[in-house]
Parts: C-alpha cells; sequence; structure tokens
C-alpha cells in the first residue's frame, strides 16, 4: 500500500530507499551489491548512491554522470 | 605557556601587513600594520598570506609560537580589519544569486567542452604540472573538512545530522588511514612531494590562500554559519566531476595508486556527500533558519568565484610556460631516473 508517512514506522524494522529525481538511488550503508555477473561489491560508506542512468565508470557506484550537460 | 615545540615553520613575509603578524607571532608585541592593513588589495599576497597566519594559530600554530597568541586581542583587531576588506571585496564582486537552489542548480550542469584545470590536466596534464596543482592544493587538503567542523555547534535537527554524518566520512568513518587528510598525504608520496604539514605554505599562491581563508572566515564566525554551508554544498557538488578527470590525469601521468585512488575515492564519496548536503545540509538549514537563504547564496558564489580565480592563476602560468609556485618545491623526491 502507498503510504504517505514521512519516516517509516520501525526504521530498525524498514530500510528505506531513497530514489533521486533524475539521481541516484541512495541507501544506508554498509551494501554488498550483486551484480549481473555474480560478482559482489561492497561500499562501507554511511550512505551509498547506486547509479540509475548507467552513465557512471564506476557501477554500480553513482559517479554524476547522470547530470545535464549543455554547450557553453 | 610554553611555545610550540613542533609544527610548520612561520613562513616568509609578502609586505607590511603579514610582516607584522609573522613579528607579533615570533614574540614581537602587538602588530604594527599601520594604513597598510586598511589599503591592501583584498585579494593580494600581503592581506592573504597575513590572514592565512592569523587563522592558521585556530589549526595547528606554528613551531616556536605560543599558542595563547589564539585569542591575542591586538591580533584579532587586526585580523577584524582584514577579514572586512576581504568579505566586502566578495560582497561586491562574487554576489550573483539570492537564493541557494538558483545557486547550486547552476553548478548541477556539466559543461560539455569544459576547459578548467582537470579538463586540462586530463587531457595534457605534466608529472610536474600535477606536483604543482598538489602542493598548491596541499594547504586545504592536508587539513581537509577541518574548517567545516567549527559549523557543527552552530547547527541542529537535519542540518547537524547530515553535516556530522559527512564530516565523518572525510574523517576515515572511525579509521585513521582513511582520513581523507592522509590520503592526500599518501598522493604526495606518490608524487614525490614532502608530506609534512605547512611545507608548501611559502610556494602557494594568493589565490589558494584565498580559498582557504574563505573557509576559515566562514567556520570560525558564527555569523556566516550559511556562508560555511553555502561553501561545503558548492565543494561537494563540483567535486565529483572533477575528480573523475582528476583521477583520469593521475592515470595518465602514472602517478602511482595513492594519487589515482585519493581522487576515484572523492568520485564516489562526493556524489554520496553532494546528496546529503543538498538535502540535509542545506534543506535543513533554510528550513530552520530560512533568513540565511541569501548567506547560503553568497557561500556559493563566492566559492566558485574563488576558484575561477585560482585556476585562472594557474593555467595563465602554464600558457606562459611557467610554474604557478611563489617559490620552486624542490626535487621530485619519488623520481626513479
Amino acid at each position: 500500500m502507498p503510504s504517505e508517512a514521512s519516516e517509516p514506522a520501525d526504521p530498525r524494522a524498514v530500510r528505506r530507499l531513497t530514489l533521486e529525481k533524475d539521481g541516484p538511488l541512495l541507501v544506508e550503508g554498509p551494501v554488498e551489491v550483486r551484480l549481473e555477473d555474480g560478482t559482489v561489491v561492497s561500499s562501507d560508506r554511511f550512505c551509498v548512491a547506486l547509479c540509475r542512468c548507467r552513465r557512471s565508470k564506476r557501477y554500480p557506484w553513482c559517479d554524476t554522470s547522470h547530470r545535464r550537460r549543455t554547450r557553453r | 605557556m610554553s611555545d610550540e615545540p613542533t609544527g610548520p615553520r612561520l613562513p616568509r613575509d609578502r609586505g607590511p601587513v603579514s610582516a607584522a603578524v609573522i613579528s607579533t607571532l615570533r614574540g614581537g608585541g602587538p602588530p604594527a600594520a599601520g594604513d597598510a592593513a586598511a589599503t591592501a588589495d583584498p585579494y593580494g599576497d600581503d592581506l592573504q598570506l597575513a590572514l592565512y597566519v592569523a587563522y592558521e594559530l585556530h589549526y595547528r600554530g606554528f613551531a616556536g609560537v605560543d599558542p595563547a597568541l589564539e585569542w591575542d586581542p591586538d591580533l584579532l583587531r587586526l585580523r577584524a580589519v582584514l577579514e572586512r576588506r576581504f568579505l566586502d571585496a566578495l560582497r561586491a564582486d562574487a554576489t550573483r544569486h539570492e537564493d541557494a537552489a538558483g545557486a547550486l542548480d547552476e553548478l548541477l550542469v556539466e559543461p560539455a567542452g569544459g576547459d578548467g584545470v582537470p579538463h586540462v590536466l586530463e587531457r595534457s596534464g605534466t608529472r610536474d604540472q600535477l606536483r604543482e596543482y598538489a602542493a598548491q592544493r596541499s594547504l586545504y587538503h592536508l587539513k581537509e573538512a577541518d574548517p567545516h567542523a567549527w559549523v557543527l555547534p552552530r547547527l541542529w535537527g537535519r542540518a547537524k545530522a547530515g553535516m556530522a554524518a559527512v564530516e565523518f566520512d572525510e574523517f576515515g568513518g572511525g579509521r585513521p588511514e582513511r582520513v581523507h587528510a592522509q590520503l592526500f598525504a599518501d598522493l604526495m608520496t606518490d608524487l614525490g612531494l614532502d608530506t609534512a604539514y605547512g611545507r608548501y605554505l611559502d610556494a602557494a599562491s594568493a589565490e589558494m590562500l584565498a580559498l582557504v581563508n574563505l573557509m576559515s572566515l566562514f567556520g570560525l564566525h558564527r555569523a556566516l554559519r550559511g556562508a560555511l554551508v553555502g561553501h561545503f554544498a558548492a565543494v561537494e557538488v563540483t567535486s565529483s566531476p572533477a575528480s573523475r578527470r582528476l583521477a583520469a590525469a593521475m592515470r595518465r601521468a602514472g602517478a602511482g595508486p595513492a594519487a589515482e585512488f585519493f581522487y576515484t575515492e572523492h568520485v564516489e564519496a562526493d556524489a554520496v556527500h553532494e546528496q546529503v548536503v543538498r538535502h540535509e545540509v542545506v534543506d535543513g538549514l533554510l528550513a530552520a533558519e530560512p533568513h540565511l537563504e541569501r548567506d547560503v547564496a553568497f557561500g556559493i558564489d563566492t566559492t566558485g568565484f574563488l576558484e575561477d580565480r585560482f585556476g585562472e592563476r594557474l593555467l595563465a602560468a602554464w600558457r606562459a610556460g611557467e610554474s604557478s609556485l611563489r617559490v620552486a618545491i624542490g626535487p621530485d623526491l619519488a623520481h626513479v631516473p
């Protein structure tokens, strides 16, 4: 069920992920990520940004490659 | 009170104001800068070094200098004159936005075909240029995130929790070998530089001193907490893409694993920090204290302004086939012929 709650009912029981608009997926660390080829990578940062745009050169971690680019 | 037994040596003066401050630190009594303080170029070597040396008493001090001078009223009075000149100049020259979101949005767009220092180093940086860049930046990176820690007691709620989390990451997450200042010292070792704190103060140009002075100024004054938060946000938002280019520059020049790691770590860390600082620290601060909006924007604008000046200084020197450093940095300690 969708919920409008601003905080999870019990933060210890539920891990909240945050989707950034046109940006990464934020998840509380540490995390391990199993990639499509079966390899497992890990990060023990307090918060981890996972790439959603597939442009990151450090996939699965976000490297800000999702940003808009302009000619100036 | 006894003098500091260790620490960096006092630098050479760069004019009458810095000479007066250094003389006070040597035990010469109240600083006698006369009219020079009120007329010095706000971005020039003399004023910026005087401020830098006065601020350094709040960090690690200097060898042979009485640490109690940190709170010397005569020194603080002179410092206030210099801070006023620097701030007035920045308000006149750097202010571009009145709202934080507008100032940050501009930074979130990557210009295609950029021509800044990271672009140039990625394309064609020589080992000498990378060493010069690192020697300049060492004035900040060997105390990376220290000036920002001063803001913590001035924040609360979301802003405080977010700021503390990012600072914890900057300080290695509880592991001394991962403290970002230590990672930069490791980079310096790869580049054959001396990692001693304060070693390259004499070599650093006024434009680099001004960048560190901006952080100290914002960090030490509670009244400027909004500007400190804006400054920090600007650094975190711009760091990740620049670090990607600098990591490539280190790889290209064969600088070594620690040199490359410093920047790859910042690509990943600052992609996270950017989100936390924007959503928790900036938004949290402005939800609690909306009257600080213009200060946050000022912190963002001044950071870009002084970063641009620093970049232009480096590129102008390199175009002329020269070094941006004021004195040579000595032989490459890692160089194996």
